[in-house]
């Protein structure tokens, strides 16, 4: 039998504020434990919160830029539950009345676009970290992350491929980026996401039983962490056993998930509304404003890159998809303005230089450097294949592209009469090559221009050596 | 001079003056507490050196003449549920047994920054959890003019020190009528001021949509001097009111003539203890015959209000109690096996019984399947006692009831029935409900000596009005110059 799958992602997004969310420790990553921590967010006796204005204003940017309807009035609740990185034991959260609803994102499925609907995105606060010593049986609390302010992004369930997961995922990952309201780092849990998976035969009308993965956070690990759950349910399914509702962990060890709890574990998190917040109340005015203050967002600006630099579709999603990169993109293209030619190198070069995205706003080559680079092969001082190697120098020593031609001496022959002089060298000492050559075998041409190359050291311009020896041949 | 028996109003004259020393003051009201709060276990903690040290700053200031205001100088207590720095805040339970915060309460701080004297902290019910003081991990208080009886609760150890002159005032704290029942039971005023009158900041929540801090003094203006201090919105709690304060001092007029005097049939109804009844009713007549107009106005939902109270109050108990988990700070049990082991032994053992009995209480009314029938069900009953209150502020400015149903009670009288301790806040509950400013002050007392107090409450933000018709009343009667026999 066939069977298909229905996806739900809930996405949590760390907001980047300076300080928490109800009081003012600061949010950096990377502190000494508790070194970011005070009686707020320590939930001592008697404190209180009070919600930091930026919080909602980035949650409305979000919002806004998910197509979602922001409410004038939404509230925050609490969750309650007890664990030792949740220091008031519960976690303020909004329930009941979310910031917003009724959103969606646009995706790429199978070379065509695909909507898919955003049920909510809410404001609440991180919990802090445990630590485990298991050598000397013990556990740690870290309460820096205690407070730092969340969206939560909860997608319907409309994803209906493993692909689509991924996609839906670094679309969401791309857009808060270009808002520059999370930093979209998944290794330090910036951004991570809990996803509801069920598979039901192909044509059936009701969904199958779901279960949930928790905290996936790479793109690899959505990809895994479904795929696995996918099969385990087919599985399951085929042996005529059930899916049971349940909540489970990824080991991205061995690429399994395994059960956390079950449903009858499920917590009651007796939510109700916050009595120490009042409702947050926020006029149209306010919302149409950010509406307006929105940057221009990944899907916008690769339409522009299409039409504006005519370069293909295919190749402005790859550009765009990354603000930084797009940014590194159109910086080029002030000095050297062939978008195409700057498109391939920045596919096939520059991006296989850098781990993640974001690295290239510190890249060794600087979009004016690289530029430079562009116009010694345009100009003909150096060939593009020398232009690679004098790429790789550049990414390893940081030097500019004149600087390293110079010094190295590389810089292309394009002197006709010197050329002339090589081609006649190569073809006197190669006189049975040459006469193979005018007898009709012109596959011969390639090995008189390797041997010019060879006896140029690279440098003679293989445009140029192209058209000399044809000439030259001819003349014998 | 009789020192500890001053009000705030008198001895601040006599501050102001330099006719009597701060020092000497702090002093004399420290010896009667290290004399008589043996018996009367008024206060958990007393600062002796830290109030020394305030009362000599307070000293060198005022000859200097730096004069802060009527507070500067004054010796007074606080209930110690107010979070004060580096002072052992327990809030009456084993569970902050040792707990010492880092910080102040905003109340602390707006007393401190006036120039009041923090002579120590006053007993209470375990999380202001009880009507009688019996349920305070410390021990219960007595009442100063019964050892026998109770002196109300939760704020019973400020009720109780302001009796007994230990000090000057204290500042209480009233969920369901815990600052205004004590008074009642004490023989003092107790203030509650509106919801989000007075910051609730470092004031150890019970349930944060009722709990509002206020004096506890021996006159109605000692109550409006105390107020103008400690009343004002704070940045640091969100449901604090931006309203403007006004100086409650100059509402003290003694004028009432025309002011509208609601008194609500349902106050007095089977169940009331005849002696507090016919006291309230000669009260009445008293406003009457200063020119008050008095009529009787309805406040139907009134049957429902402690119902509804004991399903919103534990549930928001519930979940502001549940960071006592000896991860943090407080006491823990340690050896447990497990981190479950380790929160239910921690509980078990640092929870007494009644907060216990509204932590489950609370849980349950919360719990998936419930919600809707009870806490959801209590906040629609709570917005039609709301409605009672403002159909009736239509027609009237003040509402005139008993404080208490019944006076102080004896020692473990009611401990082993929740059900008939929960009925002594009867008339207090609605004032809390609907976030309404209340005090309590004397009007009498029974055949056997016990003090009985009346209630008046008044439109949201309105205090001026009920410290005003309080303070005629109180300027023609005698109640308040009567002192317990301790």
């Amino acid at each position: 039998m066939e069977y298909e799958p229905t996806i739900g992602l809930e996405v949590h997004a760390q907001l980047l504020t300076h300080s928490k969310i109800f009081c003012s420790c600061s949010t950096r990553f990377g502190a000494k434990p508790n070194s970011q921590v005070c009686p707020i967010c320590l939930g001592m006796p008697g404190v209180l919160p009070v919600l930091n204005e930026k919080v909602l204003e980035y949650a409305v940017r979000a919002a806004a830029a998910a197509n979602c309807k922001v409410s004038n009035r939404s509230r925050f609740a609490r969750k309650n539950y007890f664990y030792p990185d949740l220091p008031k034991g519960y976690q303020i959260s909004q329930y009941e009345e979310p910031l917003s609803t009724k959103g969606w994102l646009e995706i790429e499925s199978n070379g065509s676009k695909k909507r898919i609907g955003i049920t909510r995105i809410h404001i609440e606060e991180d919990a802090g970290k445990l630590i485990h010593e298991n050598s000397k049986n013990l556990s740690y609390v870290d309460l820096n992350r205690a407070g730092v302010p969340l969206i939560e992004i909860v997608s319907e369930p409309e994803i209906s491929t493993l692909d689509e997961a991924v996609s839906y995922m670094k679309k969401l990952r791309s857009i808060l980026m270009y808002l520059g309201v999370c930093d979209g780092n998944m290794e330090e849990g910036s951004l991570r996401c809990d996803a509801n998976i069920s598979v039901r035969p192909k044509g059936d009308d009701e969904l199958g039983t779901k279960s949930e993965i928790k905290n996936i956070n790479s793109f690899k690990f959505i990809y895994k962490a479904l795929e696995y759950e996918i099969k385990r349910h087919i599985m399951l399914l085929e042996n005529g056993e059930k899916v049971i509702q349940e909540t489970r962990l990824f080991d991205s060890n061995r690429n399994v998930t395994f059960s956390m709890r079950s449903k009858e574990e499920a917590q009651d998190y007796r939510y109700f509304p916050d009595p120490d917040l009042l409702p947050v109340l926020v006029e149209d005015e306010w919302i149409e404003m950010i509406e307006k203050s929105l940057p221009e967002l990944p899907d916008e600006r690769r339409d522009r890159f299409v039409k504006g630099y005519e370069i293909p579709a295919y190749d402005a999603g790859v550009l765009t998809a990354s603000k930084e990169i797009a940014d590194y993109f159109e910086d080029s293209l002030k000095y050297f303005n062939k978008p195409k030619v700057v498109s391939n190198w920045i596919m096939n070069e520059v991006l296989r230089e850098i781990k993640s995205d974001e690295e290239i706003t510190s890249f060794k080559v600087s979009p004016q450097n690289l530029s430079e680079l562009l116009n010694l092969v345009e100009d003909g001082t150096i060939s593009g294949k020398i232009a690679k190697d004098v790429f790789s120098e550049m990414v390893l020593s940081g030097k500019r592209a004149n600087e390293i031609v110079s010094e190295k001496g590389i810089k292309q022959i394009s002197d006709h009469s010197e050329i002339e002089e090589i081609v006649r060298e190569v073809i006197e000492r190669n006189p049975n090559e040459a006469s193979r050559y005018m007898a009709g075998e012109q596959k011969l041409l390639g090995f008189f221009i390797g041997q010019v190359m060879k006896a140029s050291k690279g440098k003679a311009n293989p445009k140029l050596v192209n058209e000399t020896l044809k000439k030259k041949l001819l003349e014998r | 001079m009789d020192l500890p028996y001053l009000t705030i109003s008198e001895a601040s004259e006599l501050l102001r003056k330099k006719e009597i020393s701060p020092v000497d003051l702090t002093k004399a009201l420290l010896d009667r507490i290290e004399e008589i709060d043996g018996e009367l276990n008024s206060f958990i903690t007393v600062l002796r050196d830290h109030s020394l040290k305030s009362a000599e700053e307070a000293e060198k200031q005022i000859i200097s003449g730096t004069y802060k205001g009527p507070l500067h100088g004054i010796p007074m207590g606080i209930k110690d549920i107010f979070v004060m720095r580096n002072v052992k805040t327990t809030c009456g339970s084993k569970i902050l047994e040792n707990f010492i915060p880092p910080y102040d309460s905003t109340v602390v701080r707006k007393l401190t920054d006036s120039g009041a004297t923090i002579v120590g902290k006053n007993n209470m019910d375990e999380f202001a959890m009880g009507s009688s003081t019996e349920n305070s991990y410390f021990g219960p208080t007595r009442n100063p003019w019964d050892l026998e009886r109770v002196p109300g609760g939760s704020s019973g150890g400020s009720a109780t020190a302001v009796a007994a002159s230990l000090c000057l005032a204290s500042v209480g704290t009233d969920t369901g009528g815990s600052i205004r029942q004590p008074a009642s039971f004490c023989g003092v005023v107790g203030l509650k001021p509106t919801y989000g009158r007075v910051s609730r900041f470092g004031m150890i929540a019970f349930a944060s949509s009722l709990d509002q801090g206020g004096p506890i003094t021996k006159t109605v203006e000692d109550a409006a001097t105390m107020l103008n201090v400690i009343a004002g919105n704070d940045p640091r709690d969100s449901t604090s009111v931006d309203e403007p304060v006004p100086n409650y001092m100059k509402c003290l007029t003694d004028e009432i003539k025309g002011v509208r005097i609601g008194v609500p049939k349902e106050y007095f109804v089977k169940g009331i203890d005849s002696e507090i009844e016919k006291a309230v009713k000669t009260a009445i007549a008293l406003i009457n015959d200063l020119g008050g107009v008095v009529e009787e106005i309805s406040l139907p939902h009134t049957e429902y209000a402690v119902s509804t109270y004991y399903i919103i109050a534990p549930s928001e108990a519930s979940s502001n109690l549940a960071r006592y988990d000896g991860v943090k700070y407080g006491f823990r049990v340690h050896g447990a096996k497990s981190l479950m082991d380790m929160y239910f032994n921690t509980r078990a053992e640092g929870f007494g019984d009644e907060v216990k009995r509204r932590i489950m209480l609370g849980t349950y009314a919360l719990s998936a399947g419930y919600y809707d029938a009870y806490y959801l069900k209590a906040q629609r009953v709570r917005t039609l006692i709301k409605k009672d209150f403002e159909d009736a502020f239509e027609k009237v400015d003040v509402i005139m009831t008993p404080t208490s149903p019944e006076p102080p009670f004896k020692i473990g009288e009611k401990s082993d029935d929740p059900l008939k301790m929960y009925l002594s806040d009867i008339f207090t509950i609605p004032c809390n409900l609907g976030g309404l400013p209340g005090i309590s002050i004397p009007c009498g007392f029974s055949s056997s000596g016990l003090p009985i107090g009346v209630q008046f409450l008044g439109k949201p933000f309105d205090e001026g009005s009920i410290l005003r018709v309080a303070h005629a009343y109180e300027q023609h009667t005698n109640w308040r110059k009567k002192r317990p026999p301790i």
